[in-house]
C-alpha cells in the first residue's frame, strides 16, 4: 500500500557513474526530480546527456549507483516500464510498421485499445499538420522530422508519470517546435507528468523547463531554477564563462 | 583521382565496426574461392583430354565451340543473382568538385577485378595452351580464340549490370526475354535454325583469321558505355541513392486478438515477415525445403538408414524454425532499445516469439503428412521430429538467441547474405540435428524403431511439460546479456 503512495521524489540518482575504456563519461553524485517537474539538460555536445537518459531507462549498465525510478531501482527491476516512457532516436521507431500501426502497438502495450487510441490521436491533428495520418507510409519512408514527431507522440500515449525526450526540438521545422513547446508545458501544468528534455537550443529548454542542469563532461555544474534571467546566465556560461567555470569546478572535484 | 577512391574503399573495408567479428567468415569465403579457383584451373587443364576421351571423333575445340553460348548465357544467369555492381557510398560524393564520370567510370572498371571475371580465365587459357600444344591450332588462332572468348566473359560481366538495373525490381518484365530463349531453343531442337552453330561458326572464323577478336572488344567497349550512360543518368540522389517508397497499408490481424497478451507481438512478427525482404524469403524457402522428402523417401539406398529420416524430419518440419528462430531476436535488432524501454515483460515477448514458431512447426508438420504415401514409418518419424522440435529445439534457439549480437538489415535479400551470422549461428544449428539423429540412431540400432520414436517424442514433451520454467531461464538470460545485446545491434555495417 504503501508504495501507491505517490512519493514526492519521482526520480532519484546517487553516485551514478558511466565509464567506457577508462573515460569516466558521467558522474553525478546525487540527483532529485520531484514529481511533476519539466526538467531540462543542457550541455555540449559529449557532456553524456544520452548517457544519463540511456541510464535512467536501463539500456546500458552503471559501472557505479543506482538510478531510483519511483523507488523502483531501475536495473533491478522492470516494475518502472509501466509508467515511464520514452523517444531517444529512431531505434525507437518500427520502420516496417505505419503511424497508426506503430501507435496502436505501443498503445497496447500501455493497455489502451484501439479507440483509446484514436481519441489520443484527434489531440495531435495539429501537431501532426496533416502529414502522419492516413499517408499509406511506413515509418521508415518518412522524413526525420516527421519520425521524431510520431515518436515523441508515442511516448505520451497512455498517460506515463515520467516521459523522457532526448533532444526533441532537433529536426523539427520552426512551427512543430512551437507547437511542441506549448504542447509540453500544457502537460507540465494541468498533469502530474514529470517530463525530462535535453536539448543544444537554450531558448527552447528555458521557455519550457522549470528546471535547468548543465552537464559538461559528466558532471553536473549547475543546476537552475528557471526565471528570467535563467536564458541570459546560460548563454554566458557556455559563451565565455565557460571554461573558466569548468576548471575551478574540476579542481572543486580533485579536492 | 582514382588512387583516393581506392583509398577509401580500403578504408571502409578495414574501418568497418565489424571486421574482426566478421573475420571468420571472411576466412570462409576465401576458402570457398579458392575451391572454386582449383576446381575451374583443374577443368581448364583437364578439358582437352576429357572431351577427346569421350568423344574421340570430334575436335575438343569444336565442341568447346558450340557450348559457348551456353555456358555464356549460364554464366550471366548466375552474375545474376549473385554479382553486384560494386557501390561506392556516392552519396557524399555528390557536392564535392569530382567530375561525375570519374566516379563512374571508377565503379565500372573496378568491377573488372571481381572474382567472377578471374575464374574462367583459369578456364580459358589452360585450355588455349592445352590446344595449342597439341597442335589442333596454331598458336595465334589460340590466342587470339582466347582474347575472344574472354572479351565476350567481360561483356557477359557489363550485360548482368545492364540487366540489374533493368529487372532488378521487375523481374516480370524478365517474361519476353524468357520467352526469346524459349523460341531460340526449340529452333535449335527442332533443327531449324541453330544460333550455338551461329556463335561457334563465329569462333571459327576467329580461329583463322585471329585478328577479328577485336569485334568482341568492340562490343566490350560498347557495354561499357552503355553501362556509362545509363550509371551517369542515375547519378542524382532522388534516383537510385535514395530508394523507393512503397504504399503501405495499415492491417492489423484482429483474428489474433484471442491469443491475449501475446497478441500485440504476434501482428508485430507477422508484420515483420509479410513487410521485409530477408523474414519474407523464409517463407518459400520453408515450402520449397518441403520437398526435400522427394530426395530421400523414394531412395532405396536410405531404406535401412531410417536415422536420415530423422534428419528430413526434424529439417522439413522445422525448416521455418531453423531460419527464423536463429535470428531471435535480431529481428527486432533496429528497434531493440525500444522493445527494451517499453512496457514489455521478456518473457512475454519470448513467449510469443516461440507461439509463432510452433505454429509453423504444427503447419508444416500437416503439409508433410502426405509423404504418408511412403511408409507409416515416415509419418511416425516426422510427427515425433515435430514434438521434438516443439518441446527440445525451440527454448535451445530461443537461449541460444540471448547470445546473439548481430544486428539484421531486415531489407536485405538472403541469398548468400551472411549478415547476422556469428559463430554462435553456425553452430547452433549443428546440435539442433545431430542430437535427435544420434538419440534415434542409437535406440533403432541397439532397442528398436518403436523405443527410438517414443524415446523422441517423449523428450519433446517434457520440454513441453516444463515449458514454463524453462522459459524463466531463457528470461534470465536475455535478462543477463540485455546490455551487450542492444549495444551489439547498434553496430550497423557489414
Amino acid at each position: 500500500m504503501a508504495l501507491n503512495k505517490p512519493a514526492n521524489k519521482m526520480i532519484t540518482v546517487t553516485n551514478l557513474s558511466k565509464v567506457y575504456n577508462g573515460t569516466c563519461v558521467l558522474n553525478i553524485e546525487h540527483l532529485e526530480i520531484p514529481r511533476g517537474q519539466s526538467f531540462g539538460l543542457v550541455g555540449n555536445n559529449g557532456a553524456g546527456k544520452t548517457t544519463f537518459f540511456s541510464l535512467l531507462l536501463d539500456l546500458i549498465q552503471p559501472t557505479t549507483g543506482n538510478v531510483f525510478n519511483n523507488e523502483i531501482t531501475v536495473s533491478q527491476s522492470e516494475e518502472w516500464k509501466p509508467f515511464t516512457s520514452s523517444f531517444i532516436d529512431e531505434s525507437f521507431l518500427i520502420g516496417y510498421l505505419t503511424p497508426e500501426e506503430y501507435f496502436n502497438f505501443v498503445g497496447d502495450l500501455r493497455n489502451r485499445n484501439k479507440a483509446d487510441v484514436a481519441a489520443f490521436l484527434k489531440n495531435f491533428e495539429d501537431f501532426f499538420n496533416g502529414e502522419i495520418l492516413g499517408r499509406n507510409k511506413y515509418l521508415r519512408d518518412l522524413s526525420k522530422g516527421n519520425q521524431k514527431k510520431v515518436g515523441i507522440v508515442a511516448a505520451l500515449i497512455g498517460e506515463p508519470e515520467v516521459v523522457i525526450l532526448d533532444e526533441p526540438f532537433a529536426n523539427l521545422d520552426p512551427t512543430t517546435q512551437i507547437r511542441l513547446k506549448a504542447l509540453i508545458r500544457d502537460l507540465s501544468e494541468k498533469s502530474e507528468m514529470t517530463i525530462l528534455i535535453s536539448s543544444h537550443d537554450l531558448i527552447h529548454v528555458t521557455e519550457v523547463c522549470e528546471r535547468i542542469v548543465v552537464l559538461d563532461k559528466g558532471l553536473v555544474v549547475n543546476d537552475i531554477k528557471t526565471s528570467e534571467a535563467t536564458l541570459k546566465e546560460l548563454e554566458q556560461y557556455f559563451a565565455g564563462g565557460y571554461a573558466k567555470e569548468v576548471k575551478e569546478s574540476s579542481e572543486a572535484e580533485n579536492i | 583521382m582514382y588512387k583516393r577512391f581506392i583509398s577509401l574503399q580500403w578504408k571502409a573495408f578495414f574501418r568497418s565496426a565489424s571486421l574482426g567479428r566478421s573475420l571468420g567468415l571472411k576466412i570462409f569465403m576465401a576458402f570457398i574461392a579458392i575451391y572454386f579457383a582449383i576446381v575451374f584451373l583443374l577443368l581448364g587443364i583437364g578439358l582437352y583430354p576429357l572431351l577427346k576421351e569421350a568423344l574421340p571423333e570430334e575436335e575438343p575445340l569444336n565442341i568447346v565451340n558450340r557450348w559457348l553460348l551456353i555456358y555464356l548465357g549460364l554464366e550471366l544467369m548466375m552474375r545474376f543473382f549473385l554479382q553486384t555492381l560494386p557501390v561506392m557510398t556516392v552519396k557524399p560524393l555528390l557536392t564535392f568538385p569530382i567530375p561525375k564520370k570519374k566516379v563512374v567510370n571508377y565503379m565500372l572498371l573496378q568491377s573488372l577485378f571481381s572474382f567472377f571475371n578471374f575464374l574462367p580465365l583459369l578456364l580459358i587459357v589452360p585450355f588455349a595452351v592445352f590446344t595449342a600444344y597439341k597442335g589442333d591450332a596454331g598458336a595465334a588462332a589460340m590466342a587470339g580464340w582466347a582474347v575472344a572468348v574472354y572479351g565476350l566473359v567481360l561483356c557477359v560481366n557489363y550485360m548482368n549490370f545492364l540487366l540489374k538495373k533493368k529487372f532488378a525490381d521487375n523481374l516480370k518484365a524478365l517474361l519476353p526475354y524468357l520467352v526469346l530463349i524459349l523460341v531460340l531453343y526449340a529452333l535449335e531442337h527442332f533443327e531449324i535454325f541453330s544460333i550455338t552453330e551461329l556463335v561457334a561458326s563465329g569462333m571459327e572464323a576467329v580461329l583463322e583469321m585471329p585478328f577479328l577478336a577485336v569485334i568482341p572488344l568492340l562490343l566490350l567497349i560498347a557495354l561499357y558505355k552503355w553501362n556509362q550512360n545509363v550509371l551517369l543518368k542515375r547519378f542524382y540522389l532522388d534516383e537510385s541513392l535514395k530508394g523507393k517508397v512503397t504504399l503501405a497499408k495499415s492491417q492489423d490481424f484482429q483474428w489474433l486478438r484471442k491469443f491475449g497478451d501475446i497478441a500485440p507481438f504476434l501482428q508485430l512478427d507477422l508484420k515483420l515477415i509479410w513487410r521485409n525482404k530477408r523474414p519474407r524469403s523464409l517463407i518459400f524457402i520453408s515450402l520449397l525445403i518441403m520437398g526435400y522428402g522427394m530426395i530421400f523417401y523414394p531412395n532405396d539406398a536410405y531404406q535401412d538408414m531410417q536415422a536420415f529420416f530423422v534428419f528430413v524430419g526434424i529439417f522439413m518440419t522445422g525448416i521455418f524454425m531453423i531460419n527464423f528462430g536463429q535470428f531471435i531476436p535480431a529481428w527486432d535488432s533496429s528497434y531493440y532499445s525500444m522493445m527494451m524501454s517499453q512496457n514489455i515483460p521478456l518473457k512475454q515477448y519470448l513467449n510469443s516469439k516461440a507461439a509463432l514458431i510452433i505454429f509453423s512447426i504444427v503447419l508444416l508438420t500437416i503439409l508433410t503428412t502426405p509423404y504418408v504415401y511412403f511408409g507409416y514409418n515416415v509419418l511416425i518419424i516426422n510427427l515425433a521430429c515435430a514434438v521434438y522440435n516443439i518441446g527440445v529445439n525451440v527454448p535451445v534457439l530461443l537461449l541460444a538467441g540471448s547470445y546473439n549480437r548481430k544486428r539484421i538489415d531486415l531489407e536485405k535479400s538472403p541469398f548468400m547474405n551472411y549478415q547476422g551470422t556469428g559463430a554462435a549461428q553456425w553452430l547452433i544449428a549443428l546440435p539442433l540435428m545431430v542430437i535427435p539423429i544420434l538419440i534415434f540412431w542409437l535406440l533403432n540400432k541397439f532397442i528398436s524403431f518403436d523405443v527410438a520414436v517414443i524415446t523422441l517424442a517423449a523428450l519433446g514433451f517434457i520440454g513441453i511439460l516444463f515449458r514454463s520454467i524453462i522459459m524463466d531461464m531463457i528470461a534470465q538470460s536475455y535478462k543477463k546479456n540485455k546490455y551487450a545485446m542492444i549495444n551489439g545491434f547498434k553496430q550497423t555495417g557489414e
